[in-house]
């Protein structure tokens, strides 16, 4: 028998250590025949902590929500009793969440102890590496991942095996092989998952694009604010050494790789190729004007390949089973899988992994199980701070490259944060906005000067103090921005902007012309008010307003002047009544 | 470098207060190693808790880098910190799932219970408060990490009174501690 505890961070912050603890205890305690193992994420986040028993006979039963309390009953029904706890056991539409899926590259996520290359190999791990080495050459790869269609997971949707290609008909012996796995976008976490719970793929996939170039080494661009992740590709490295899968002479054959980390350390700017290589060389992660392209002179001035942890992953799976099959998978321009994170205002969140061409009423309402507490759908940021929102007359369109930047918006990294009624669709541009001025590296002037612009205009809005000129002006700086910056940073700032205004144009004009928020979610937008007839007049808040805004003779009802009011709210506080609401 | 004669404003010439023998170790490992300056500060933020000025001097004179240069890279990443840090660092996601759950609403309960924003230390030394975009836990949205000398342990499905919980349980912990 063998317990296996979900423990990627999302299980970790549910409480799966204390979990796995009281499993090991009892086990001891009752001197049974178990294996306590642990295993990465499975993607349905919202049922956290998760527990797979396999049984002897083959069978799994997948225990969901677990506590150290429902240990106890798991352990003397189910491990002592032979007899599954039915109430504990994960509900039809957690199974349908999962099993409505199609998964390559979080395949193996939840299911195998990532930091065991054991049980990547027993399900088939390392094959399509052997194959890579032994059947085929470099440009026999390329090829096949050409033939495969694969694009880039990590936004732009370039096609992988061409950029391969290109890198490996550059003249310079030293060449490198480069994994972007800063996921930068704030609200997605497939990349992360996939180093957890499944780090071998990824790395098989880069020592493959390394046999493919012509490449010895290569780096892994990791944020900091994945320790585990880190910590669990350490292991999987000096592991795949350990087995002959990495270093010198890999298998035995001529083909030598090595695979190196290192740590980003908090710029989202980083995600973008020649930021990124800047930064691994010890710089400062500043895009630079291309040409010459990453594919040219990359990392240390070398031709490179850079490709998304997602991207990587999908490669064992293309020379395992041929382009062929992988084409079948997905549309005719964007073949494959895509794996999104779904997140927000949805019912089941977590990691979908769907074909190329889903629409996103099947991810929403079908995969994720509708809006939370009934409330109706709004909207759905997609891609992110350089992504676009999408609306209800999106929601049957289909989830590919060039379906998404038809219509402003764009794949990116797959971050779907799901919006209700109540989100303020202005304050969330201001959101994306604020998170893009901030993150300029500030290199070049439509950029840096644009998006503070932008965010000063929008913090007006959001505060009553905008006009209906000022949305005029944010499109023709949206316009300059995104013709005129360097890098994809800039290019794609001012998509949240232009999609808010394009599809919740009303929404704008409710904050500027009637200094109105219609969700009520603007601060800003709200005023402090004096109910009459419950004031006694105390005195109270009078005395305890800073801005000296109240003002009324004692025991006459007081009022607040709108204009010095800092909306502190203090007053609130100290009256004793309840009669000073905010409205 | 040029700090030799000793007569500059700065108090490069208190790195003596500092213990050397990790960093210089870590010196020796990387220096072969091309590109290694922000591994090197990563390490010295490691061994420091953040970067001081005299290690930044120190650093330079080893590794041929102007300190304008390295002063360049500590301020252009969010990571690296010139001042020194509380006990344990509350890393507070305000990334775009985590913004939709209600995080500047924990945000406020927080600085309000500590005194402190984002990016400050308590008079008592026990939390910095850095806001952080994304951790990567978006499902359980909205989000903090702990991080201090035990390792780093994230929070999630936070409310207010939930956030204050945890940040008291630190509290209590650090009391008996001492
Ligand atoms: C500002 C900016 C941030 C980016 N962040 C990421 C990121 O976090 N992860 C990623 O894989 N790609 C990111 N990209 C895209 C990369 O520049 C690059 O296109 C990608 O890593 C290439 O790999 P792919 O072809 O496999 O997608 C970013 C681009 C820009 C302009
Ligand atoms: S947005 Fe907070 S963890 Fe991702």
């Amino acid at each position: 028998m063998k317990i296996a505890i979900g423990q990627g961070s999302c299980g970790i912050a549910s409480g799966s250590k204390k979990i796995e603890e009281a499993f090991r205890r009892h086990v001891a305690e009752h001197n049974l025949q178990a294996e306590v193992t642990i295993t990465g994420c499975i993607g349905g986040c919202y049922l956290e902590p998760i527990v797979d028993v396999y049984q002897d006979d083959g069978q799994v039963v997948r225990y969901v929500h677990m506590t150290e309390d429902k240990v106890d009953k798991v352990v003397k029904q189910h491990l002592i009793g032979h007899e599954p706890v039915d109430e504990y056991r994960i509900s039809k539409s957690g199974t349908d969440f999962l099993e409505k899926q199609t998964r390559i590259a979080l395949k193996n996520c939840g299911l195998i102890n990532p930091e065991d290359i054991r049980d990547y190999i027993k399900v088939g791990g390392y094959e399509a590496l052997k194959k890579a080495i032994f059947e085929m050459d470099g440009k026999t790869i390329c090829k096949e991942v050409e033939r495969s269609g694969l694009r880039g997971r990590g936004g732009g949707g370039f096609p992988t095996g061409k950029k391969w290609g290109l890198v490996a008909a550059q003249k310079d012996p030293i060449k490198y092989v480069v994994c972007n796995a800063d996921e930068g976008d704030p609200g997605a976490f497939m990349d992360r998952s996939v180093m957890e719970g499944d780090p071998h793929k990824m790395l098989e996939g880069m020592i493959i694009a390394g046999i493919a170039i012509g490449a010895k080494i290569g780096y892994i661009y990791v944020r900091a604010e994945y320790p585990l992740a880190v910590k669990r590709l350490k292991k999987a490295i000096s592991q795949a050494e350990e087995w002959g899968f990495l270093g010198k002479n890999i298998l035995g054959s001529k083909f030598s790789f090595e695979i190196r980390i290192n740590l980003g350390a908090g710029a989202f700017v980083c995600g973008e190729g020649s930021a990124l290589t800047a930064s691994i060389e010890g710089n400062r992660g500043m895009p630079r004007v291309k040409p010459p392209r990453t594919v040219e002179q990359g990392l240390f001035g070398k031709p490179t390949v850079l490709n998304n942890v997602e991207t990587f992953s999908h490669i064992p799976f293309i020379i395992a089973n041929g382009a062929q099959i992988y084409r079948g998978i997905g549309t005719d321009r964007s073949p494959g899988t895509k794996a999104f994170a779904l997140t927000g205002s949805v019912n089941k969140t977590g990691l979908v992994e769907v074909p190329m061409g889903t629409s996103l009423r099947e991810l929403i309402f079908d995969i994720g199980g509708g809006i939370k507490n009934n409330k109706a759908f709004k909207a759905v940021q997609i891609g992110g701070p350089s992504g676009g929102c999408l609306t209800e007359k999106h929601l049957d369109l289909s989830l590919d490259f060039d379906s998404l930047s038809k219509v402003g918006a764009m794949v990116g990294s797959g971050g779907l944060v799901v919006m209700d009624e109540d989100t303020c669709m202005v304050s969330i541009a201001k959101f994306f906005m604020d998170f893009t001025e901030q993150e300029s590296c500030g290199k070049c002037v439509p950029c840096r000067e644009g998006t503070h612009l932008m965010n000063e205009i929008l913090d007006d809005i959001v505060n009553g103090r905008g006009t209906k000129e000022q949305i005029d002006m944010l499109m023709e700086l949206a316009d300059t921005v995104t013709t005129t910056s360097l890098c994809g940073l800039g290019k794609t700032a001012a998509l949240p902007v232009m999609s808010t205004i394009r599809e919740f144009q009303d929404e704008y004009y409710a904050h500027v012309v009637e200094k109105r928020c219609p969700t009520g979610k603007c601060k800003g937008l709200k005023r402090i008010e004096i109910i009459a007839n419950k004031c006694k007049g105390c005195g109270l808040c009078l005395d305890a307003c800073p801005a000296n805004a109240i003002s009324g003779k004692r025991r006459q009802p007081h009022v607040i002047d709108k204009s010095s009011c800092t909306k502190c709210k203090l007053c609130i506080d100290s009256c004793k009544f309840d009669a000073i609401v905010e409205i | 470098m040029n700090n030799k004669g000793g007569n500059c404003a700065c108090d490069c010439q208190n790195k003596d207060k500092f213990d050397l023998s990790k960093l210089d170790e870590f010196l020796d490992e990387v220096k072969d190693m091309q590109g290694s300056l922000i591994h090197i500060l990563q390490k010295a933020q490691d061994i420091y808790g953040y970067l001081p000025r005299e290690i930044i001097a120190y650093i330079s004179d080893k590794t041929g880098c102007t300190q304008a240069k390295i002063y360049g890279i500590a301020t252009f990443y969010t990571q690296f910190r010139l001042k020194p840090m509380g006990k344990n660092l509350i890393m507070l996601c305000q990334g775009t799932a985590c913004h939709v759950s209600g995080s500047k609403d924990i945000e406020e309960a927080i600085c309000k219970d500590l005194k402190i924003s984002d990016g400050e230390t308590t008079v008592d030394g026990l939390f910095t408060l850095n806001n952080v975009a994304c951790l990567g836990c978006c499902s359980l949205a909205p989000v903090m990490m702990i991080r201090n000398k035990d390792g780093e342990e994230t929070y999630g499905n936070l409310t207010e009174a939930k956030a204050l919980e945890i940040i008291n349980g630190f509290k209590m912990k650090m009391e008996q501690g001492a």
